[in-house]
């Protein structure tokens, strides 16, 4: 007697060719016609349709032709305005809190108590002072960040954002739901990277994934605000100063935008070449946000975790940063070392040596690149009567201040504009790039992720800096 | 934008998905996609018999919101031609 | 809360207050009496339905395709412990996207005591194409209807005993957001999962095509003569005309055969294993 297995397999290929190829149709077809039978008789709809459908209602407006698109733009930006205003005042409570208060109060315990000075630099100065800033400069805007946009989620508003948007997506090569893990990606890219879980195709997932770092996160909205401030609004007459500065840094993230677009185009004809997934979007019923359960779980959920995983990562980048400026060889500074083998490179991207360094050793969190450049440009320019002393990031209340310490560094206004470019196009945090990994499991294309961004702003901030030297603008 | 995708692409000379425009109700008569694309549709609800009604269109005319089986579904135009449709049996519209 | 084929037992719990005996454990558990899988399509607050068993709190948005990863947690009730899996949303089991085939083979092979489907109370069409397909593949379901507060919100009025009646499982109507029906569902887990309730689903009737009918059946006495015992013989044989690569695989190596000798008993952390969940 034959094996029983292999006897029932051929008896269905051979059945299966009396059946023929229609048979997942017959069937869907039947399911859904004993399901249609099943509601019918246990649903009673209401006799007369209701005089108005809120829901419809809704839906008319939000995606009409006239409103779809002001109303998304108004919408976004409420939120965005309701984070940068409302995450200012405890954002500098909790900088004078853990940087001028128990920093201090930490330096004065370890040295009464004996510690060596280069322990306490290593810990206070360095590890302590990394997760300090992180935490006063991240947390307010996650903690208010993330539970308006679930708001927003669990409204049901989000899925009507990826229905105005997916024609624009489409022509990418790209699904419209992308237009979400991007906003997300405005908050954090790596809590946009854990967003694209919501695109069912694999690779217009990969697409979002590979371009949510072109949406400009909370941790690089003070760079880039901080440096138009000082050098594009500072080059203008007074009264338009804060509208042209305003302007220079929206222009820097709608050119994100636009990359995203550019790249999605790019990848889904090259690398990620391949036949459009199947594409299907529901937009589910509105429901009532329940406004105190969204806030526990997007604080929980959302911000705590980014938090600490960013925080981690910041407090070894804290130690690496103090003990390359506090530990000599040959009279200098390692960081000095450094820069200087950096500064070529860096004047070729328009750029320098310590903008460099500081993205390699503040590649944990875009947050602290600035306190970095700041320490870092004192240190090798060895300015005297600022700062806190080598490996110490600080951060100065005056405009005028800074810009002095940076141009006792060398910048100039196209130093200015190409970080500001660079810290849109640069790879990806060390967070978002443990994320990548984590959702893609795949070190092929969390290498993707994180060079290319890097070669194209490499690109474009070599292309701007030559054309600006030919024609002599720098 | 065209509503004749390319001609060397054999096109159903009935009435599709993509005609309808919203507020109006029809009944579909065939799928003429396949592969994935035909079952997901068929998941979703799509198949001969099923009344679907075009209720929104997106503010960039492309997707389109139907309503099937009680569920709000966009569908790109790309999808809706491959979706052959007509006008619903009288009682469907009660 | 709706019975079908059997009454409920006079069980201790009918008196006192449910949330007693529901003990939270989250997913600190290390050895189980049951496993119940969690079914249904996206956006039915599957999610918010394993939260509120198991005191989790995963994270549910009003977006389809929130759960991607398979979640697990659990919960003691009737002194009995409970593991529960989430499954991902999927609109159907037939089609061949990853996150169906991981429901589809948890409810297959992982044999679950208990399969709840959670269906939306206000799209109860759609959401019933799925329930059947799960019916076809397992007796032990339970049917939550869950959203009734957006039902009665939208005005609808669901018979859930004519729906329980028409499906042959339990029905339980409950709003888990607003923790409505959630004791009623675990009372039907319970008496499903010890076998106090024994549900006789419903079963697609007929193709509608007398010859896919004869055909069928003529596989179905293979199937069943190969494999006795099988609690879903039809529906294998209707995945093998389907050319279902899987069922095959299934059938070649095995491990349909270990399912036919009443695998069914094998302790829950064996049968998890053979789906890949880690106990």
């Amino acid at each position: 007697m034959s094996d029983p297995a292999a006897d029932l397999l051929q008896t269905a290929r051979a059945l299966r060719a009396e059946v023929g190829a229609g048979l997942h149709d017959q069937l869907a077809e039947a399911l859904y016609t004993d399901a249609a039978h099943l509601a019918d008789r246990a649903v009673t709809r209401p006799d007369e349709r209701p005089r108005f459908d809120l829901d419809r209602a809704i839906d008319r407006l939000v995606t009409s032709r006239t409103w779809g698109f002001p109303i998304m733009i108004l919408l976004l930006t409420v939120v965005f305005w309701i984070t940068i205003q409302g995450a200012n005042v405890p954002s500098s409570l909790l900088a004078t809190l853990l940087l001028d208060k128990v920093h201090p109060a930490l330096k004065d315990g370890a040295s009464a108590l004996g510690v060596p000075w280069w322990l306490s630099g290593v810990l206070l100065d360095g590890a302590y002072l990394a997760g300090a800033w992180v935490v006063s400069v991240m947390l307010p805007p996650m903690a208010i960040f993330f539970p308006l946009f679930t708001l927003l989620e669990d409204f049901g508003y989000l899925p009507r954002v990826a229905f105005n948007l997916d024609r624009l997506f489409s022509r990418a090569g790209a699904h419209g739901k992308q237009a979400l893990s991007m906003t997300m990606g405005f908050g954090c890219n790596a809590a946009g990277v854990v967003a694209t879980r919501v695109i069912d195709s694999p690779r217009e997932r990969l697409i979002a994934i590979l371009t949510n770092n072109f949406a400009v996160c909370n941790g690089r909205w003070p760079t880039l605000i901080m440096v138009s401030t000082i050098f594009i609004g500072s080059a203008v007459p007074a009264a338009l100063a804060g509208l042209v500065s305003a302007a220079a840094v929206v222009s820097v993230a709608v050119l994100g935008v636009l990359l995203t677009f550019a790249v999605s185009w790019f990848l889904s004809r090259t690398m990620l070449k391949g036949q459009a997934s199947v594409f299907s979007l529901e937009l589910p019923p509105y429901r009532p946000p329940r406004i105190w359960q969204t806030l526990y779980t997007s604080v929980i959920d959302r911000t705590l975790i980014v938090l600490w995983r960013a925080v981690t990562m910041a407090v070894p980048a804290g130690v690496v940063i103090w003990t390359i400026s506090n530990v000599h060889v040959g009279g200098e500074s390692v960081a000095e070392h450094l820069v200087s083998l950096l500064d070529g490179f860096g004047w070729l991207l328009g750029l320098n040596g310590v903008i460099l360094l500081a993205y390699i050793v503040a590649i944990p969190a875009n947050e602290i690149i600035i306190p970095t450049i700041l320490m870092l440009t004192v240190l090798t320019a060895r300015l005297s009567g600022v700062g806190q002393g080598a490996g110490v990031m600080f951060e100065l209340e005056s405009g005028n201040a800074i810009r002095d310490i940076l141009h006792a560094g060398g910048w100039t206004t196209l130093t200015a504009i190409n970080l500001m470019l660079f810290s849109l196009i640069h790879n990806p945090c060390s967070t978002t790039i443990l994320t990548i990994y984590h959702e893609t499991r795949s070190l092929k294309w969390t290498a993707v992720a994180t060079a290319l961004p890097l070669l194209l702003g490499f690109a474009v901030t070599f292309t701007l800096a030559t054309a600006a030297r030919l024609l002599g603008w720098a | 934008m065209s509503l004749n995708p390319d001609p060397g692409h054999e096109q159903p000379a009935q009435r599709t998905l993509a005609d309808l425009q919203p507020g109006e109700t029809a009944e579909v008569v065939a799928l003429h996609s396949d592969g994935a694309e035909r079952r997901r549709l068929m998941d979703l609800g799509i198949v001969p018999g099923t009344r679907i009604i075009a209720e929104l269109r997106s503010p960039l005319r492309d997707p389109v919101a139907y309503r099937v089986r009680g569920a709000l579904i966009a569908l790109r135009q790309s999808q809706a031609v491959q979706i052959e449709i007509r006008s619903p049996a009288p009682e469907m519209l009660s | 809360m709706t019975m079908t084929t059997n009454t409920l037992p006079g069980s201790a719990c009918a008196t006192c207050p449910m949330n007693r005996h529901l003990a939270r454990l989250g997913v600190s558990m290390d050895s189980w009496d049951y496993v119940v899988a969690l079914a249904g399509n996206p956006n039915t607050g599957k999610s918010t339905v394993f939260n509120a068993l198991t005191g989790l709190r995963q994270h549910t948005g009003n977006w389809p395709g929130k759960t991607v990863a398979r979640a697990e947690g659990g919960f003691e009730y009737g002194e009995k412990r409970y593991k529960i899996v989430d499954l991902p949303g999927t609109y159907s089991l037939l089609a061949t996207s990853a996150d169906e085939e991981i429901a589809r083979d948890f409810i297959l092979f992982g044999q679950p005591d208990v399969t709840v489907i959670v269906v939306d109370a206000t799209r109860l069409e759609r959401n019933l194409n799925l329930a059947l397909q799960v019916l076809e593949i397992t007796d032990k379901a339970v049917l939550a209807l869950n959203l009734m507060d957006e039902a009665r919100r939208h005005r609808l009025v669901v018979d859930e005993r004519r729906l329980a009646r028409d499906l042959g499982v339990p029905v339980v109507p409950m709003s888990a957001r607003r923790g409505e029906g959630v004791g009623e569902l675990l009372q039907m887990v319970h008496g499903v999962a010890t076998g106090e309730i024994r549900p006789r689903p419903h079963r697609l009737a007929s193709t509608r095509d007398a010859a896919l009918d004869r055909v069928l059946s003529q596989l179905v006495a293979r199937v069943e003569a190969a494999f006795p015992g099988l609690p879903n013989a039809r529906w294998v044989a209707l995945r093998l005309l389907d050319d279902d690569a899987s069922i095959e695989s299934a059938i070649r190596d095995g491990s349909l055969g270990d399912l036919s000798r009443g695998l069914q008993t094998a302790p829950v952390a064996e049968r998890l294993a053979l789906t890949g969940v880690a106990s």
